[in-house]
């Protein structure tokens, strides 16, 4: 089962390394917009803090949507989706490799440019600190709900959008604790009970999304 | 490749009441078959007559609107699993990836089915498909009728019992399609079942296959 898994993640992370161009979109893309910002609303220190984190936080939400349609959508398009449905292994462990593949791929690289990015937006050292802890819990979250989208809206035209609007609301919570909780260090109320919330939300989605995203994937292929 | 379990009598494939509904139509209904070990079924019918509709209801890829398919007697839903490990399905897409090359297509097809794949057995899977020479290329370098060989040399792969292939002559030159047969001939004499659809004539020396037409009734 675990080699299942990993068998998964080594094939999404050679294809990923094979296009890196499709790969290196997502983050190019979360670093630009979360630049736009500062530049379009000026060098006043006290406003940019104040929007950094959420800035921030939505960049890394468009920038996760970005590579999720092509999550399923490769592969259903040149039928490698029907071996990985027919493979001895149950489907939710399926969805929950290629979550992981996803989040290795895509939210990681999140994690290590945010600090860079919110330097940008004058954030001090402990802030920066909350939103790295805020990422690394929240981008996990992102890439497992993301996956049921991407099944739900496999094989539709305007897929793409449609995953967006499907998908978005069920970011909120994540979007709400994250900039929260960075939000908390810069007023001094400190960063835990967010992150606890996040981590608890986590924790709750490691189990239901994959066997959620598996109900879709059957659902989609029918 | 033939393993210990081929010998249970109870290896068949059986379908009981089959039937198929494509929107508001229906394809096909009442379609009954066994399967045993060693015998090859050819699904013929026209196009849209719901072959590939058929293969994807036997491999438990869609269900069908009623009826039952049953491998060793087990209903292949409940058994999903191990039917798994003693099916393999070609559809009409390879199911090949464009960036990876011939090999590592073969090592990730053969890991996804639990199984480790050395190097010299893939190499000698792609020999035996005459592709020897493509190894290393990335499979978008290779033309329809090769990446076509190299979904077979994973099939051969597979160490499946039961084989579902979908037009498995389309797009293959004279000395392919000898070579299809000869793989399902192989394939048969060790005690393999097959289920087939081609729209060409598929000459075995292992058996005469049965033939079942679908369409509307």
């Amino acid at each position: 089962m675990l080699s299942f898994v990993c068998t998964i993640v080594r094939r999404e992370i050679l294809l990923a390394a094979r296009r890196r161009g499709d790969w290196l979109t997502a983050q190019f893309f979360f670093v630009i917009v979360a630049s736009l910002f500062p530049l379009g609303i000026g060098a006043e220190p006290e406003t940019l803090r104040a929007i950094g984190p959420g800035v921030v936080w939505v960049a890394a939400l468009l920038a996760a949507l970005l590579s999720l349609d092509r999550l399923f959508a490769d592969d259903h398009r040149d039928g490698a989706l029907e071996p990985l449905m027919l493979a001895p292994y149950p489907h939710a462990l399926l969805a929950f490799g290629k979550a992981l593949a996803h989040w290795i791929v895509s939210g990681l690289p999140l994690i290590v440019i945010a600090p860079v990015l919110g330097l940008q937006f004058d954030l001090p050292p402990e802030a920066l600190l909350a939103l790295i802890a805020s990422l690394a819990l929240g981008t996990p979250i992102l890439s497992l709900l993301g996956g049921i989208g991407a099944a739900l809206t496999l094989g539709l035209r305007g897929g793409g959008v449609l995953l967006a609007l499907l998908i978005l609301p069920f970011y909120v919570p994540v979007l709400i604790f994250g900039t929260g909780a960075v939000g908390g260090v810069l007023a001094g109320t400190g960063a835990e009970a967010n992150l606890s919330l996040m981590g608890a939300l986590l924790a709750l989605t490691l189990p239901l999304a994959p066997w959620a995203c598996a109900q879709a994937l059957n659902v989609s292929l029918e | 490749m033939p393993s210990a379990s081929r010998a249970d009598d109870a290896l068949a494939l059986t379908a009981a009441g089959l039937a198929c509904e494509r929107g508001e139509r229906r394809l096909f209904e009442g379609l009954d078959f066994a399967l045993a070990a060693g015998e090859a079924l050819l699904v013929v019918g026209g196009n849209g007559h719901g072959k590939t509709s058929l293969l994807r209801i036997l491999s438990g890829l869609s269900l069908p609107a009623a009826g039952e398919v049953r491998w060793r007697g087990a209903p292949i839903r409940a058994a999903r699993e191990r039917y798994g490990r003693a099916m393999a399905y070609l559809g009409h897409a390879d199911g090949l990836k464009a960036d990876l090359t011939p090999l590592e297509n073969l090592r990730f097809a053969a890991a996804l089915r639990g199984r480790a794949l050395d190097d010299a057995a893939a190499r000698h899977a792609l020999d035996r498909v005459a592709l020897a020479r493509c190894a290393e290329l990335p499979a978008r370098a290779l033309s329809f009728g090769q990446r076509r060989r190299v979904a077979l040399a994973a099939l051969t792969l597979a160490d499946a019992a039961l084989w579902i292939l979908d037009e498995p002559l389309a797009g293959l030159d004279a000395q392919g399609v000898g070579m299809v047969q000869g793989l399902l001939d192989a394939h048969l004499a060790a005690g393999g079942l097959a289920v087939v659809t081609t729209h060409q004539s598929l000459v075995l020396d292992a058996c005469a296959p049965r033939t079942l037409r679908v369409g509307p009734c």
